[in-house]
């Protein structure tokens, strides 16, 4: 189901019915490009329709409206190139007013285009959504006890010996031989070699080549700012958002085809269970750039290293750039690879972006860091780190000291034991969850090697499913489709909470799914 | 010793170099290199004055190199702020306290404690103020939500970022080395002769006008009636106003510390501003971004909903532990304390301002911002940056690294030790006394 759009005041068309019980269904439209499409809005308290300029003018041309029921079309500007829209036929939405700016002519508006890329953007980025259904929720069941394993937010705190590091350094900010102002950009020298060391020691990458950042979805956007509008990308179907819209945002990509619930210009490489969660490379087309997230949010599936293998050659035969997202490593429990690192030649086609987020629970602390070889270079032969260099000192200004001085703690040997606690932790959840429902008789996909379980709901629209599920077991998930169109089928379950809850979230599960 | 780098070509697809006396020989992508990338020229301006200083530092190891280049904070953050940023840090460590993901747009105490203490009786709503990890990123943030096909003006001479932000979003075209500008950008030049303050009625319209005021770097903090032309002239030709403020806690006089005193400023305006120079934060990262409701598009569309969805989609919000920072210095003893470590570094400014005039050279700034902009007639700036880094071994900034209209002047900052300012001060006077 469509959600919070907002309309411009340009191309909007409205058709307008009047009961004679003296109710009033409005609809808005926008009309862009041949389509006239019809959308679902949010209802905005306050606004009167009846004052709306556009309405007035409407209303005084047509005949009294006074009898049972009068209906009419009207727009502000029609594309003459189709002339004959047909209304689509499921529009028995109830259409509030749209949160459109002030109607008052006095309300000054700059000259200033919107961003068309901004434009193509449908609705909000997934996890607010999810988190505002969430709030609306709450309010709806006060008494609801929510459980949240929807958005990947780590719940368990963070171990002491990490904390401490980190008040350690604030305190030391206040004393003169311990205060520390600009840090270099690309992060502290320690960290850094100790990112190198720790992650990627035998694979022969330097602390040069480790980018220090406040996370990868900063991360993902600072890449998209380097390689600028004029590349191609192809994600996985499904994939993390940020990728898409980042994408979207740039000027990379065409605009939205709501059939295929698409956008123009990216290439989706489906990954479902019949082909194992990896795509099959024969069917995809050549982009320049190839984001990869292994294990796979949402999917929760790892690679494995025949089929990373396979990739890094796909990406040399064409030439493309890799962007791989390895920001649940440690969740992995088998052999799967950890870096593609770990795979020969990919420091010549690959960058990699990781984060302490699901690592250390520092998904509010921001740290994050991203590997640019000194291998991987433009057509031209320009090193991509250099640029990555000159994006990361002129667009930011280095992550948080304070949280630097934290994952330098994460980094030492009673942190990492400490990391690889909680995260045992948090795959103890995945395995009760996995659990919960295969008993149930559910295909159930990922788990084993990433925080996130994979549910299919075969036939089913997974925002209904979504939406069932909360509404019956008051439980938070995320649907399948927000994380693209091979999605739709498909809850992902995330296994980041409280011991507690998770096993209350399976009981009720059970109840609901007997 | 590190070789420099050489590129050859070895066949069309694959390139070598050399390092560490090593070759490399290395397959290129076939992904063409961003030409917005191409188009900047050198580095950006602060790391090459670092780069200068460690060069500098190598010739002469028992030198004792003052940096009052790159306008970094020296002094320790008061007490009462850094407990608070720890106690939040050992919170994270318990189940009540511990926290994951914050709102993008930042803790909502934060936000509501920004307008109404920074703020104040300007009617600033919390739901207007996006927390960042400092202005640098929200300028860049900016620059994505506007696209590449707005044009800019900027001061001249000005703080570097919002040109090279703008040139590698695409908006500009290429680097002139005639002029020292990129095309399609409007450059206001700033000088003496017009206080300061560009001369409206001869710079063309341009989507987006970049003011900083106080400056950076020339000192200057424009007056309201500068102000109130600035918005009549955004209102008129229906541009957006960026307004740096970061050094707003700087101004001793009455010049406004907010572009929203000006009326009519909530719909042609944005404001960045930062704790980095106000709080010492430059290494712990905490800033905001106010976009009034009222600011529009041409098309009617609220500028803030756009910012709102950049920051959830390519920003996952200030630092929860920067952001308690943050808290503690807007309470009643935190703004007492930061507010005297500015006025050290005030006292700093008027120090080396007093220096510089001493010895009969024309001095800007120094009163409202911790720049000193100094002038050098018929000077290179960086013929005298060198000069003086190479006979007092002080840093400065070479006025034309922030712009053609910076040439002739070096920028001082006025951050450091009191005892290193006034060494610095020493220094100066017998060189160029």
């Amino acid at each position: 189901m469509p959600s919070d759009v907002a309309l411009s005041r340009e191309n909007l068309g409205f058709q307008i019915t009047i009961f004679e019980n003296g109710g009033v269904v409005i609809k808005l439209f926008q009309l862009s490009e041949n389509t006239l499409e019809a959308l679902t809005l949010r209802i905005e308290t306050g606004v009167s329709v009846s004052a709306s300029k556009n309405m007035y003018s409407l209303m005084s041309s047509s005949p009294s409206i006074s009898s049972s029921s009068s209906s009419f079309l009207g727009q502000t500007h029609f594309d003459s190139r189709n002339p004959n829209a047909r209304l689509p036929t499921k529009d028995s939405w109830i259409c509030k007013c749209v949160a459109t700016p002030p109607t008052e002519t006095t309300a000054h508006t700059t000259k200033v285009s919107r961003n068309a890329n901004m434009a193509k953007l449908q609705a909000g980025y997934l996890f607010p959504e999810i988190a505002r259904r969430r709030s609306a929720h709450m309010l709806k069941y006060p008494d609801g006890q929510v459980i949240s394993l929807g958005i990947g937010d780590t719940t368990e705190p963070i171990p002491e010996v990490i904390t401490f590091g980190m008040a350690k350094k604030a305190h030391a900010l206040s004393t003169l031989e311990g205060y520390s102002g600009y840090g270099a950009e690309q992060g502290e020298k320690q960290l850094r070699a100790a990112i190198a060391s720790t992650y990627y020691g035998d694979l022969s990458l330097e602390e040069s080549d480790i980018f220090v950042s406040d996370g990868a979805k900063s991360d993902i956007s600072r890449l998209q700012v380097m390689f600028g509008s004029n590349v191609t990308m192809a994600v996985q179907d499904p994939s993390y958002p940020a990728y898409v819209d980042s994408s979207v945002i740039l000027g990379q990509t065409g605009q939205f085809q709501k059939d295929v619930e698409k956008y123009r210009k990216i290439e989706y490489m489906k990954c479902n269970p019949e082909n194992g969660f990896f795509p099959d490379l024969s069917t995809v087309s050549r982009t320049d750039i190839i984001f990869f997230c292994s294990p796979n949010n949402p999917t929760g599936n790892a690679a494995t290293r025949e089929q990373l293998t396979r990739l890094v050659q796909f990406a040399k035969d064409n030439g493309s750039i890799l962007v791989y997202d390895s920001a649940y490593a440690m969740y992995i429990s088998d052999d799967s690879p950890r870096s593609i690192f770990e795979i020969p030649g990919a420091k010549e086609v690959a960058i990699e972006v990781s984060s302490f987020s699901k690592y250390a629970g520092f998904t509010g602390v921001r740290l994050g860091w991203t590997v640019v070889p000194k291998e991987l270079l433009y057509s031209d032969g320009f090193p991509v780190a250099k640029d990555f260099n000159r994006i990361v000192c002129t667009t930011f200004n280095g992550a948080s000291n304070i949280s630097q001085a934290g994952g330098l703690a994460c980094l030492s040997p009673e942190g990492l034991e400490a990391m690889h606690k909680v995260v045992s932790f948090y795959k103890e959840n995945t395995n009760i969850i996995m659990e919960t429902f295969i008993s149930l008789g559910f295909s159930v996909y990922g788990g084993k090697n990433s925080p996130y379980v994979w549910v299919h709901f075969p036939g089913q629209s997974s925002w209904d499913v979504f939406s069932e599920i909360l509404e019956k077991t008051h439980v938070v998930t995320t649907p399948g489709s927000g994380f693209g169109p091979a999605g739709d089928g498909f809850i992902r379950v995330c296994a980041f909470g409280h011991r507690g809850n998770v096993l209350e979230a399976c009981k009720r599960f059970k109840q609901l799914y007997k | 010793m590190l070789l420099p780098s050489i590129l050859y070509f070895i066949r069309p697809s694959s390139v070598g170099f050399v390092e560490n006396g090593l070759v490399h020989l290395c397959v290129c992508t076939r992904v063409t290199r961003n030409l917005n990338m191409e188009k900047l020229r050198n580095g950006y301006l602060f790391p090459e004055i670092a780069m200068r200083e460690l060069e500098h530092m190598k010739k002469y190891p028992t030198a004792k190199v003052i940096s009052l280049g790159i306008g970094d904070t020296t002094e320790p953050i008061p007490d009462v702020v850094t407990s608070s940023m720890a106690n939040h840090a050992r919170r994270l460590s318990t189940v009540e306290g511990y926290r994951g993901y914050g709102a993008e747009q930042g803790n909502k105490a934060l936000r509501k404690a920004i307008a109404e203490t920074l703020y104040g009786d300007l009617p600033i709503k919390d739901t207007e103020i996006f927390v960042s990890d400092g202005s640098q990123c929200d300028i860049s943030r900016l620059q994505l939500l506007l696209g590449s096909n707005v044009t800019i003006a900027v001061q001249d001479p000005t703080f570097p970022a919002y040109i090279d932000s703008s040139v590698i979003i695409g908006q500009t075209g290429d680097f002139q080395d005639e002029t020292g500008k990129y095309q399609n950008i409007e450059y206001m030049p700033c000088r003496p002769q017009n206080n300061f303050f560009p001369d409206l009625t001869t710079t063309a319209t341009t989507d987006v006008i970049f003011i900083c005021s106080p400056n950076n770097p020339t000192g200057h903090a424009a007056s309201r009636k500068q102000l109130e032309q600035l918005v009549e002239f955004a209102r008129a030709n229906g541009s957006i106003i960026i307004f740096d403020s970061a050094y707003a806690a700087y101004v001793t006089d009455d010049s406004p510390r907010s572009i929203f005193e000006i009326p009519g400023a909530r719909e042609v305006a944005i404001e960045i501003s930062s704790f980095s120079k106000f709080a010492g934060f430059t290494g712990v990262r905490l800033g905001w971004t106010v976009v009034p409701d009222e600011l529009l598009f041409s098309n009617g569309f609220p500028v803030i909903k756009d910012f709102n969805r950049i920051v959830c989609t390519c920003f996952n919000g200030a630092s929860s532990v920067a952001q308690a920072g943050g808290l503690a210095c807007l309470s009643s003893d935190g703004l007492m304390a930061v507010q005297s470590v500015v006025d050290y570094y005030k006292e700093n400014a008027k120090i080396l301002g007093d220096t510089f005039t001493s010895l009969g050279l024309d001095v800007y700034g120094g009163i409202n911002a911790p720049y000193a902009w100094v002038h050098f007639p018929g000077m290179k700036s960086w013929d005298v940056f060198t000069e003086l880094l190479e006979k007092t071994h002080i840093i400065t900034v070479p006025g034309c690294g922030f712009g053609p209209g910076g040439e002739e002047h070096i920028r001082v900052s006025a951050f450091g030790h009191r005892e290193c300012i006034l060494e610095a001060s020493r220094r100066l006077k017998s060189l160029l006394s």
